[in-house]
C-alpha cells in the first residue's frame, strides 16, 4: 500500500527536530546555524518555517504523477510503489530541468561542487521499505508530522477537519494540488504565507499531462510529415523532369 | 599595424579579447562548478547559457532546413546559390549548441546517458536525440564541401544519391524539436507570466524558428558578402525578405489570436514590468520589421533588408529570453542578470562560430556553386572541367 506524511501545523512547536533527523538520515551537516536556514538547500532537504508563532513544514510533496520524473531526459526520478519519489544520481546528467518543472521547488542543486546532484527529501526509501516511518515522523515529539498509509492520513486529516472547525484553514494540501501528492499539510493560515502555490494557480490536474498532449501526438504526426515532405518531394522532383526531358525534345526538334 | 607578420585588426584584437575571457570562464567553470561561474542558482536553474546558447542557438541555425527544404523539396532553385552557406551556418550553429550544452550541464561526462536511459516521456529527451541525428544530418549535407575540396568524387556521389532522404529527415526532425524547444515549458503554465504561457507555444517555436532561419540568411548573406567580397545576390535576398514578411504576418495574426482567445489583451496595454520586455521585444520582432518590409523599395535595398532582418533576430531572441526568464520572475520573486563570466562564455562561442565560419569559407568551396554558374562566363570553362565542378 501506498505510504503518505501526515503534517498537522497546530501540533507543531518548531522544536526543529525533524530537520536534525533528516540532516541525520541523508548524512548532511547539521548545526545551529544550518538550523536558522529559512530555505531549503542542497544540505537542507526540509525546513521548519516560522510565522508569528506558527510553523509550517516543507518538504518534497513526492506527487503521484510527479513533473521531475516525467520531465527526466534519462529517467533519473522515479515515484515507488510505496510512494517516495526516488532519485538515481548515476543516470543524472544535470539539465536541471526538474528543478524548473517542479510546481514545489523542492529539488535543489549542488552549485558548487564539480560533480553535482540534484537533491530533495526522497522520503527515506530504504526506510519506508522496511516497514519503518520516515527520519522525521520518528523524530517528532508531538505528532505533527505522521507517517503512514496514505488512505488512512486522508481519513484522519479530514476527521481533523471536521472535529475542529475554526482551528483549521478548510484545506487538506497536497490532496488534490497537481493531481494529488504523497504529503498532507493542514494549517490555521493560509499556505501561500508560507510560499505553498495556491490551488487555483497550479491546479488538480497532474503537470504531466501538459507536455504529455503533445508527446502523445509525435507517433502520428512523425509518419505524417515525412510522407507529406516525400510526396512533396516526389511532385516537384517529377514536374523538374518532365520539364527537362521536355525542353530537350523541343531541341531535337529544333524549336526554340 | 602588423607585429611579428600578423595582420592587427579590430576584429582580431576583439576576437582574441573575447577568447582569453572565455577561457578564463572556461577554467573557471570546469574547476570551481555552476555556482562560482554563474549567476543561476536554485530559483533560476536555468540562465543565460539555456535562454540564449540553447534555445536561440538553434532557433538561428534554422535556416539549414528552411532553405534546403525550399530548394530541394519545393524546388525554388533560385535559392540554390545559398543552401552551401546555410548549410554551414546550421551545422556550425548546432555543433557550438552541443559545445554551449556542455557547459551547461552540471554532469557533461553523462551526456551519452541519454542514449541508454531513454525516458519517452520527457520534452528534453525528444529535443535532445532530435538535436543528436540532425547534426549528423548537417554533417552529411555538409559534407560534398569538404570532399570537393580533395577531389574525392565518388563518396560525393554516394552523398547526393542520399541527399533526399538527408533532406527530408533534417526537416522532420527540426519540425520536432524547433517546437519542442517550447514544449519545454507547456509543463511549467504556473510560473509562467500569461503574456507567454500559452499552450501554443510549440506552434510559436516553430514559427519563429523559421523567420529567424529566413532573417538569419539574409543577415548572414549580407556581412558575407562585405568581409568576404563575394557579390550580393540581391534578388534573392529579395525574395528571402519577401518570404519574411509573409511568415511575420502569420505569426504575428496568430500571436494576436491567441492573446485575443486568452482574453488578456487588455493588460498587454497596462505598463508592467513584463509589460516592457513585451513590448521591446514586439515591436523588434514585428513592428520594425513589417514596416520596412511592407515597401516594396526597401525590399530591393540590401542596407533595408538588413535592417529588418537584424530587428527580427533581436525581435525573436527576446522572445525566446522572455519566455525563459523575464516570465518567471515574477513567481520566483527574483531577478536574474547573467554573470559576465556566463556571457563572456557565450560570447566565446559565437567568436568560436564566426571563426569556423571565416575558416570554411575561405578554405572550402562554399560560395564557389554561385561564382561557377553565375559569375563566370559559361563558355570559358572546359567542359571536362566543368562536369568535375558539378
Amino acid at each position: 500500500m501506498s505510504k503518505a506524511i501526515l503534517y498537522d501545523a497546530t501540533l507543531c512547536i518548531g522544536c526543529k527536530q525533524c530537520e536534525g533527523a533528516c540532516a541525520e538520515q541523508n548524512k548532511l551537516p547539521y548545526d545551529d546555524k544550518i538550523a536558522g536556514e529559512t530555505l531549503q538547500s542542497e544540505h537542507k532537504y526540509t525546513v521548519v518555517l516560522t510565522q508569528n508563532d506558527r510553523y509550517m513544514r516543507r518538504l518534497c510533496q513526492h506527487c503521484n504523477e510527479p513533473a521531475c520524473a516525467s520531465v527526466c531526459p534519462v529517467g533519473a526520478f522515479h515515484k515507488t510503489k510505496e510512494g517516495p519519489v526516488v532519485y538515481d544520481v548515476w543516470k543524472c546528467i544535470g539539465c536541471r530541468y526538474c528543478m524548473l518543472a517542479c510546481a514545489f521547488s523542492q529539488p535543489k542543486y549542488q552549485w558548487g561542487k564539480l560533480n553535482p546532484r540534484v537533491t530533495k527529501c526522497i522520503m527515506c526509501p530504504d526506510r519506508v521499505q522496511a516497514g519503518k516511518p520516515t527520519a522525521c515522523a520518528e523524530a517528532c515529539p508531538t505528532g505533527a508530522t505522521k507517517f503512514g498509509e496514505r488512505d488512512d492520513l486522508i481519513a484522519e486529516a479530514k476527521d481533523r477537519l471536521r472535529q475542529n472547525p475554526g482551528t483549521y484553514i478548510d484545506e487538506i494540501y497536497g490532496l488534490t494540488e497537481v493531481g494529488g501528492t504523497s504529503v498532507f499539510l493542514l494549517s490555521p493560515v493560509p499556505f501561500e504565507d508560507y510560499g505553498l502555490p495556491k490551488l487555483a494557480k497550479i491546479g488538480d490536474k497532474p503537470l504531466p499531462e501538459y507536455t504529455g498532449r503533445v508527446m502523445e501526438l509525435m507517433p502520428d504526426f512523425i509518419p505524417l510529415w515525412a510522407l507529406i515532405l516525400g510526396g512533396v518531394y516526389w511532385v516537384s522532383n517529377r514536374r523538374a523532369e518532365v520539364a527537362e526531358v521536355e525542353a530537350e525534345e523541343r531541341a531535337l526538334r529544333g524549336e526554340k | 599595424m602588423t607585429i611579428m607578420g600578423i595582420k592587427i585588426t579590430f576584429w582580431r584584437v576583439v576576437f582574441v579579447v573575447i577568447m582569453v575571457l572565455g577561457l578564463y570562464s572556461t577554467y573557471v567553470r570546469y574547476l570551481q562548478g555552476l555556482g562560482a561561474v554563474s549567476n543561476m542558482n536554485d530559483n533560476f536553474p536555468w540562465g543565460l547559457w539555456i535562454g540564449f546558447d540553447c534555445l536561440c542557438g538553434i532557433m538561428l541555425a534554422a535556416g539549414g532546413f528552411v532553405v534546403t527544404g525550399a530548394v530541394y523539396i519545393f524546388h525554388v532553385e533560385r535559392l540554390h546559390c545559398i543552401v552551401r552557406s546555410t548549410v554551414l551556418t546550421a551545422f556550425l550553429g548546432y555543433v557550438l549548441f552541443i559545445v554551449g550544452l556542455l557547459f551547461d550541464l552540471g554532469r557533461p561526462w553523462f551526456i551519452w546517458h541519454q542514449l541508454v536511459y531513454m525516458n519517452f516521456h520527457s520534452v528534453m529527451f525528444e529535443v535532445g536525440m532530435c538535436v543528436m541525428t540532425y547534426t549528423t544530418v548537417l554533417f552529411f549535407e555538409f559534407l560534398p564541401n569538404v570532399l570537393e575540396r580533395f577531389n574525392l568524387h565518388a563518396p560525393i556521389r554516394w552523398v547526393k544519391k542520399i541527399y533526399p532522404i538527408l533532406i527530408i529527415l533534417g526537416i522532420l526532425l527540426s519540425t520536432l524539436h524547433q517546437s519542442s524547444l517550447g514544449s519545454l515549458f507547456l509543463i511549467v503554465p504556473e510560473k509562467m507570466n500569461p503574456f507567454w504561457a500559452t499552450p501554443a507555444l510549440p506552434f510559436f517555436f516553430f514559427l519563429s524558428a523559421i523567420a529567424c532561419g529566413l532573417a538569419m540568411t539574409i543577415f548572414e548573406s549580407t556581412l558575407s558578402s562585405r568581409a568576404f567580397g563575394r557579390g550580393l545576390e540581391r534578388s534573392v535576398l529579395t525574395e528571402l525578405g519577401g518570404a519574411l514578411y509573409v511568415v511575420l504576418w502569420v505569426i504575428a495574426l496568430l500571436r494576436v489570436e491567441d492573446y485575443v482567445n486568452r482574453g488578456i489583451v487588455k493588460s498587454i496595454f497596462q505598463p508592467s514590468y513584463e509589460a516592457y520586455f513585451l513590448w521591446a521585444e514586439l515591436a523588434m520582432a514585428f513592428a520594425i520589421p513589417l514596416f520596412i518590409l511592407s515597401f516594396k523599395a526597401a525590399r530591393k535595398s540590401p542596407t533595408m533588408l538588413y535592417i529588418a532582418s537584424l530587428s527580427t533576430i533581436l525581435g525573436f531572441v527576446t522572445n525566446r529570453l522572455n519566455v525563459a526568464m523575464t516570465s518567471m520572475e515574477t513567481w520566483i520573486g527574483h531577478h536574474y542578470l547573467p554573470k559576465w563570466t556566463e556571457v563572456s562564455i557565450t560570447l566565446m562561442i559565437c567568436a568560436m562560430g564566426f571563426f569556423c565560419f571565416s575558416l570554411a569559407v575561405n578554405y572550402l568551396p562554399i560560395f564557389e556553386d554561385e561564382h561557377s554558374e553565375k559569375h563566370e562566363p559559361a563558355p570559358l570553362i572546359p567542359i571536362a572541367e566543368q562536369t568535375l565542378v558539378h
